[in-house]
């Protein structure tokens, strides 16, 4: 029997690579100048997903992401990969949205997509770190929520079991479907793109997209329906607007400092063995070691 | 009504250090905001557990024991603590940024409609003005943390919603004892009164609980490894060197993201807080995010090839080389200068 999952998925800035002119002059982040990159736990919760669809023929996978319009980016890259579509959220009405106003955003997309038996997403963000949004999902859904989860061993009978990987051990959990289970970092790793896909779903596109294309394209999809990447505004899900954006978010950045290393005073040792031995020899004197 | 409350971690009978850490942070801000300080205890077969927060300062200690609250799930949490902050109305509330914590913080706070910090690194008191809608907040809790890969340090608040809520990791904050001989009220939860039946639809099949094996937090020297080191081989040197010198292995987050060392050894704001008295930082460029994790060690020894990394401007003593060639240099000296 197919499982109709949804997959969240977040287009991060990747933080793991910060160059140098990463911050402006003012003092915020540059966002231009960082690579935009698909969440690196979103894709172990995608594979998970897909791991399922293999199991389970007939499995629909659905991408779900609020940002950007360039956001579309990871749809395709989880189609290349094996997900079955995706739905880009995207709307003025959502910036500023802090953890609890995305998640509201998302759990709205959510029900406007109806059928789902599970909810997969990454465990957090390396953006913000913060592992919010996956159970306050869950919470705005009424669902329950599996965090910190691992492996995937089985979604049928109507409830689900796996493991969760928590700071000291681990935990077989079994939990009634539909869910909301979040994916750590020591899940296997997504599998890569398969070429057959990547044809297939190269011109994969959202409505905005597909508009600055050149007129070859336009009518790409009257035959191929599955190149439609589905747009939704704010006005496509079923919201209240209070609770969006920045209306939504309870938390608010009062101040954001750049960081500056208060400087002490440092010796400077050369790497050679005279001025390396003199500093172990200080250091076994002043007991530091030995 | 607005008193600070800590929603303490209970494993064997025994509190968390990190709850313990939060009481002793909570006590200082409620002396500040003049208010009390209170902590919850929930689990099973918890008597005589206030003995153990008591000392470090709480007034009252809510007490909610019930075999469906051992061990931790989060939905008969997450209605107990709701209903609880529901009829106390809190104005802070804190939390250990375990797994523990972190699964039940988003929860509480999203059926709440209350902000949520995760991983704070700091927390104050402070006023807040609104120049827009203006209007001027007293007393706000500043909630501060790095972000964006520790590139930049935010000072999040919530100037509308109550409770102000944060999570901590353990280590971040000190555990001090307030008064040995400090005591405050305990009040019992009635949790048959919150528990829905659907709140026990998650069932623990198995658990195993490992002590950690891995536990840098407790060693005197880290010799730590950043990207720089270049490979999981070129890591075995670090080894080598803590042997030597009777330490432990860290690892910045880069390198945990590389595959060069486990995650239970990473420093840093999303591993562990570590004060040792000697700190070795070997290819570690310094990102504060790494460097909120181990800026409070005694003595800190940077060792890079780039003589701007900015790690050299928080160590002690600065070798500026090539990591591969140096750490051998060490080990002989210190062979040499021990027998």
């Amino acid at each position: 029997m197919g499982l109709n999952i949804i997959v969240l998925a977040k287009q991060v800035p990747d933080t793991r690579n910060v160059g140098k002119d990463a911050m402006k002059a003012d003092g915020t982040v540059n966002r231009a100048a960082l690579p935009a990159i698909f969440n690196p736990e979103d894709l172990n919760a995608l594979e998970q997903a897909l791991r399922l669809k293999d199991k389970y023929p007939g499995t629909k996978v659905t991408l779900l992401t609020m940002g950007p319009g360039r956001a579309a980016d990871i749809i395709r890259e989880g189609l290349f990969r094996g997900a079955d579509g995706g739905v880009l959220l995207t709307d003025r009405a959502f910036a500023g949205s802090d953890t609890l106003a995305t998640s509201y955003a998302l759990s709205c997309a959510i029900r406007k997509i109806k059928d789902y038996d599970l909810i997969l997403a990454g465990r957090q963000a390396i953006d913000g770190d913060t592992a919010q949004v996956g159970p306050q999902v869950a919470e705005k859904l009424g669902l329950p929520q599996v965090t910190y989860g691992e492996e995937i061993y089985s979604a049928e009978k109507g409830k689900i079991s796996l493991k969760r990987r928590l700071e000291r051990g681990v935990e077989t959990v079994e939990c009634p479907m539909p869910a909301v289970v979040t994916i750590n970092s020591s899940a296997p790793p997504c599998r890569p793109r398969n070429a057959k896909l990547v044809m297939k779903f190269k011109h994969a596109q959202t409505v905005t997209e597909r508009q600055n294309q050149s007129e070859d394209y336009i009518d790409l999809t009257n035959d191929r329906p599955y190149l439609n990447i589905a747009e939704w505004s704010v006005d496509d899900i079923e919201s209240d607007k209070e609770k969006l954006g920045l209306s939504g978010s309870p938390t608010k950045v009062k101040q954001i400092e750049n960081v500056v290393f208060q400087a002490k005073e440092s010796r400077h040792i050369q790497a050679n063995d005279e001025e390396i031995e003199e500093l172990v020899k200080e250091l076994i004197a002043n007991h530091t070691i030995g | 009504m607005d008193n600070i409350f800590v929603i303490c971690e209970i494993e064997d009978g025994k509190v968390a250090d990190v709850s313990l850490e939060l009481l002793t942070k909570g006590r200082s801000l409620a002396n500040q905001l003049n208010c009390q300080l209170e902590a919850i205890a929930l689990g099973h077969n918890l008597k005589g557990i206030e003995e153990q927060i008591f000392p470090y300062g709480a007034d009252v200690v809510h007490i909610g024991d019930d075999k469906r609250l051992e061990p931790f799930t989060t939905l008969p949490y997450t209605s107990v603590i709701v209903e609880l902050f529901k009829k106390e109305k809190p104005q802070i509330a804190l939390l250990g940024a375990t797994t523990m914590g972190r699964d039940l913080g988003p929860r509480v706070s999203s059926a709440l409609q209350s902000g949520l910090t995760a991983d704070c690194t700091a927390l104050e008191i402070g006023d807040h003005e609104d120049k827009k809608a203006k209007k001027h907040y007293k007393n706000l809790l500043y909630q501060i943390r790095p972000a964006f890969g520790g590139n930049i340090v935010a000072t999040i608040i919530n100037p509308d919603c109550r409770p102000q809520m944060a999570t901590v990791r353990e280590g971040v904050m000190k555990k001090e004892i307030f008064s040995k001989t400090h005591k405050g009220k305990v009040k019992v939860i009635d949790v048959e009164k919150y528990l829905k039946p659907e709140d026990t639809v998650v069932r623990i099949v198995e658990r195993h609980i490992e002590k950690n094996r891995i536990n840098i937090k407790n060693s005197s020297i880290i010799v730590s490894g950043g990207y720089g080191m270049g490979s999981k081989e070129n890591f075995s040197i670090l080894y080598d060197l803590a042997e030597v010198l009777g330490g432990e292995v860290g690892a910045s987050r880069a390198a945990v993201d590389a595959g060069f060392a486990e995650h239970d050894r990473q420093v840093g704001q999303t591993g562990v807080t570590v004060r040792p008295k000697l700190y070795i930082a070997c290819g570690i460029s310094g990102q504060i995010q790494h460097t909120a994790g181990m800026e409070e060690s005694s003595m800190v020894i940077a060792i890079n090839n780039d003589p701007a990394a900015p790690i050299n401007k928080i160590a002690d003593f600065v070798i500026t080389g090539d990591v591969m060639e140096t750490i051998p240099k060490l080990i002989k000296a210190y062979k040499k200068n021990t027998k």
